[in-house]
């Protein structure tokens, strides 16, 4: 069905901001129990060693505190979380238990928690707990080491993926150009603003299990936890709250969601554990961190005709649920929204006595984008090609739509870019940052600072299937109610889809009662969000569950009227009209409540696309950089909130300048992470970026769902470190500075200016 | 060990015992059910726990419950009614200057402070005191803009700063 057009399109102010502009958002720590403990993790201060003993007496005499549980107490075999993404069964030897028993592999790992009155006392107790660690070799970086983190597998190297297209050989046999580089990323993560949480209840007498703090993918986690812990998934509630944030990183299952259900019901109290911000640093998925080695082929009219090289990621010490993501999407989407006809691109993961890595807002897409447009800027200059000219060269065209992509393997992935017209955004956004006018100042010095600008494009990919489901249901009072298996994590869920059950209903947004999502209660089955999928998926769910309400009231209605349902007319407002203009409101036929199920199948992704241009300024006495404009045109297909669109792209930008130029999580040669507070691992701050401006455009919907969505929110991240590094390289074209690799911090961009001063 | 603790909380008189070593943001989430107060680092980093003490902006998560007797404490439930948004609130909402909402009732006491003082600051002055408060959502140009539009109803004699 085609939804009409009143709320879809709006920039509707959302619902959810009346809770939180108040304080009233309801997060998984505000929430409490009686007879509520609170748990502790005590982690691995070593980043690989082989646990000798633990010896938790001393802690579990302590005053107030309850009990002290380690892998023994867990049981044997302890628990190993699965994949969720990319499941192969080669990767299965390096998932993660939920808590550590043989060796420990990172900082942070869990070997023991601490139940206790108070938090406070919680931790107290930690310190009463002596762990004998045998330490090993810390394995830091990738590559081969004597060292094996995992005794049974002979290499630390877990798996090595390809992208193939084409016969890249033969292109380069013949390329009357190549150029090779190699280029890098730093290990950084997510950072959401709210700390993890979990708090879970057992309930003896139903044989029953909540858990609260639930995020991005409950279906499935109450999957995994069903299966761990021995029960039905029945018999599991998990309940998602307000959620602080997620960006990829938040919600997936780490060891504390089995952690606490476990010590939850095995104490028979209520249990609640929240993260502080140092262990955040060291448990959550860390991403991002990878080097290259890759070449490219080109005709001399600047026309791409092959990229291969290789590529290798940093995993971390175990393969967590959605550890593969960055790593294989650094090869499939190297070529972005570029026609590149020949493909070979390996990539190779490796274990490291590191945390494990996933996925955080464009996983592999915002490393990838940084090697390739660092390396267009190379090839235009060597090939006497405008950067822009060069870019528009290779751009996919409409008429070539579908595109397809490189094929990954193991196990044979395709997937192909669906609709739009590259040269659109890319115009608009040479347009709107004033790129003719400004290209004068290009490598220029001005008051002491050296101008430079750059521009880079890209594609992004949302709306992964299988499917999700929807359930609207008509109140007595004649309002709707939204239940959906899609998932909040801050983004403004609950007003899209209100605006889109609206516009599918025909009635206004005040008669969407609410919008319900995430727990597994809602609805029989859900997918959850990630992957930019939650307007494209839930959104289509609603569209179809709201087609099938409006059938059961013509039903109800053709009951009253006596005629059949065909004759029922809804007339937008809420009311039923039959024959001989009878007509009754929406109220008298709900009963106590008609309901609806919807479900939205999806085997093919969207692409949204877009441009991003940047105008720096650096100064050469110290490589600090000034952000003095940037543009970020993208273009999602419809759109269905454009104050919420905005708001997502720029602050993707913002977050993707961090990455850029300030997030980095050191580790030292014994795998210590050297950033375990704010103060060291730095974010953007309100003064550090001001002028950052945004463009969404929705000329171009998605032919692969009846809303005409793509899935947006993470396009805004992906090209940001390429065009800084672009930008930053122009200005200092003069010194030879080359950036090879993330952050752009000034000693960093100094030291690159160093050899020119000599 | 406990100790007694008297301040003032919303304008509402508070009289309990606190363990010498609970922080002020612990104490009002915690012990006063006050869970508009975000706690996002507790390094006193993040600003997420910012409260008004004595009309000072001020991180609640480096502050100890017992420092804050006698003074008057004020934290988002303070400033906000049930049945109208503030002019701030409004206008946060209105620019879409918060996502996940963690970070906004720092970011509103902060602003709130500055604006009290400060009706007529420029954008830079903005940027510069939310510098403190750090939002990983927005890219922080929604709550810049959300700010500088609530002066107005701020350089009212009678204005929520009187």
């Amino acid at each position: 069905m085609k939804p009409n057009n009143a709320l879809i399109g709006s920039p509707i102010e959302r619902l959810e901001d009346l809770r939180f502009t108040r304080g009233r958002g309801e997060y998984v720590d505000d929430l409490t129990r009686v007879g509520l403990l609170h748990a502790t993790i005590l982690r691995s201060s070593v980043a690989h060693g082989r646990i000798r003993s633990i010896d938790a007496d001393a802690a579990r005499i302590l005053p107030h505190v309850h009990s002290v549980f380690t892998a023994a107490d867990i049981g044997n075999p302890v628990p190993i979380i699965p994949m969720r993404l990319h499941p192969l069964p080669e990767l299965q030897p390096f998932e993660q238990p939920v808590m550590a028993y043989d060796k420990v592999r990172y900082v942070g790992e869990p070997i023991a928690i601490v139940l206790a009155e108070s938090a406070a006392i919680a931790e107290d107790a930690l310190a009463a707990i002596a762990v004998d660690i045998e330490p090993l070799p810390a394995v830091t970086g990738c590559g081969g080491s004597d060292e094996r983190l995992f005794d049974a597998h002979g290499t630390n190297l877990a798996l090595t993926y390809t992208a193939a297209k084409g016969d890249a050989a033969a292109a380069f046999a013949d390329a009357p150009y190549t150029r090779r580089e190699k280029f890098a990323v730093q290990r950084h993560t997510a950072l959401p603003m709210e700390p993890r949480g979990v708090m879970a209840e057992w309930d003896t007498a139903r044989g029953r299990l909540t858990v609260w703090g639930a995020a991005k993918v409950p279906f499935f986690n109450r999957r995994i936890l069903a299966r761990q812990i021995g029960l039905p998934e029945a018999s599991i509630e998990l309940v998602e709250n307000d959620v602080g944030g997620g960006f990829g990183a938040r919600g997936e299952f780490y060891p504390e969601d089995f952690l606490i259900p476990f010590a939850a019901r095995r104490v028979g109290r209520p249990v609640k554990w929240i993260e502080d911000r140092r262990e955040h640093l060291m448990a959550i998925n860390h991403a991002r961190e990878s080097e290259c080695d890759i070449e490219i082929a080109c005709s001399r009219d600047g026309t791409i005709l092959a990229l291969r090289g290789h590529a290798a990621t940093n995993m971390g010490a175990y393969l967590r649920t959605n550890g593969a993501v960055g790593a294989r999407n650094i090869v499939q989407f190297m070529s972005g929204p570029y026609r590149v006809p020949n493909i070979d691109l390996t990539v190779s993961m490796w274990m490291t006595n590191k945390t494990p890595v996933g996925t955080y807002r464009g996983p592999g897409r915002f490393e990838t984008d940084f090697f390739r447009e660092r390396l267009f800027d190379m090839v235009a200059r060597d090939l006497g090609i405008d950067r822009v000219e060069f870019r528009r060269r290779n751009l996919v065209a409409p008429t070539e739509m579908p595109y397809a992509l490189a094929t990954i393997t193991p196990y044979e992935h395709k997937d192909e870019l669906d609709s739009g017209d590259y040269q659109t955004t890319l115009d608009r956004c040479l347009q709107e940052i004033g790129w003719k006018e400004k290209i004068a100042l290009n490598g220029k010095e001005t008051d002491g600072r050296y101008h430079g600008l750059a521009v880079g494009c890209f594609v992004e990919g949302g709306a992964a299937g299988p499917k999700e489901t929807a359930r609207l249901v008509l109140e007595p009072n004649g309002s709707f109610s939204v239940y959906v298996g899609s998932s909040a994590v801050g983004q403004g869920l609950e007003t899209a889809f209100a605006q889109i059950a609206g516009d599918a209903l025909e009635v206004p947004l005040e008669r969407i009662s609410g919008v319900f999502h995430g727990s597994t209660a809602h609805v029989s089955d859900g997918y959850g969000s990630y992957h930019s999928r939650a307007v494209v998926m839930g959104g289509s769910a609603i569209l179809d569950a709201a087609a099938n309400l409006r059938t059961r009231i013509r039903v109800e209605a053709a009951a009253r009227f006596d005629c059949a349902p065909e004759q029922v007319e809804l007339v937008a407002g809420g009311t039923a009209v039959g024959p001989q203009g009878k007509s009754i409101a929406f109220s008298e036929l709900a009963g106590d409540g008609l309901s609806a199920e919807g479900t939205f199948f999806n085997k093919k992704h969207t692409w949204g696309y877009g441009a991003h241009a940047a105008h720096v300024s650096v100064d050469p006495k110290t490589g600090q950089v000034d952000l003095i404009d940037y543009m970020a045109v993208e273009d999602c297909g419809r759109v269905i909130n454009p104050l919420m669109l905005h708001g997502q792209v720029i602050g993707a930008v913002v977050q993707g300048l961090g990455g850029a130029f300030l997030e980095h999580l050191v580790y030292d040669e014994q795998g210590q992470l050297l950033t375990g507070s704010l103060a060291d691992y730095l974010v953007p701050t309100a003064s550090d970026f001001p002028r950052i401006r945004a463009q969404v455009m929705g000329t171009h919907p998605s032919p692969i769902n009846p809303l005409g969505a793509k899935g947006a929110g993470e396009g805004g991240i992906i090209p940001v470190g390429g065009v800084m590094a672009n930008a930053v390289a122009a200005a200092l074209s003069s010194f030879g500075v080359e950036p090879h690799a993330l952050p752009l911090t000034p000693p960093t961009i100094w030291q690159l200016m160093e050899p020119a001063r000599r | 060990m406990s100790v007694p603790l008297h301040f003032e909380v919303n304008g509402k008189p508070v009289a309990i015992e606190v363990e010498p070593r609970l922080t002020l943001a612990d104490c009002l989430r915690h012990r006063l059910r006050l869970t508009g107060t975000h706690v996002g680092c507790e390094h006193g980093v993040c600003g997420a726990c910012t409260v008004l003490v004595d009309g000072d902006a001020v991180r609640a998560c480096l502050m100890l419950a017992v420092q804050a007797e006698g003074a008057k404490v004020v934290t988002i439930e303070g400033l906000s009614h049930d049945a109208h948004l503030t002019p701030l609130q409004a206008s946060f909402r209105k620019h879409h200057a918060l996502q996940c909402g963690f970070c906004t009732p720092g970011m509103i006491t902060t602003a709130h402070a500055l604006l009290s003082e400060e009706p007529h600051c420029d954008a830079a002055r903005v940027r510069e005191v939310l510098s403190g408060n750090l939002c990983r959502c927005t890219g922080y140009v929604s709550i810049v803009e959300a700010v500088l539009a609530a002066r107005v109803a701020y350089q009212k004699k009678d204005g929520p700063g009187a």
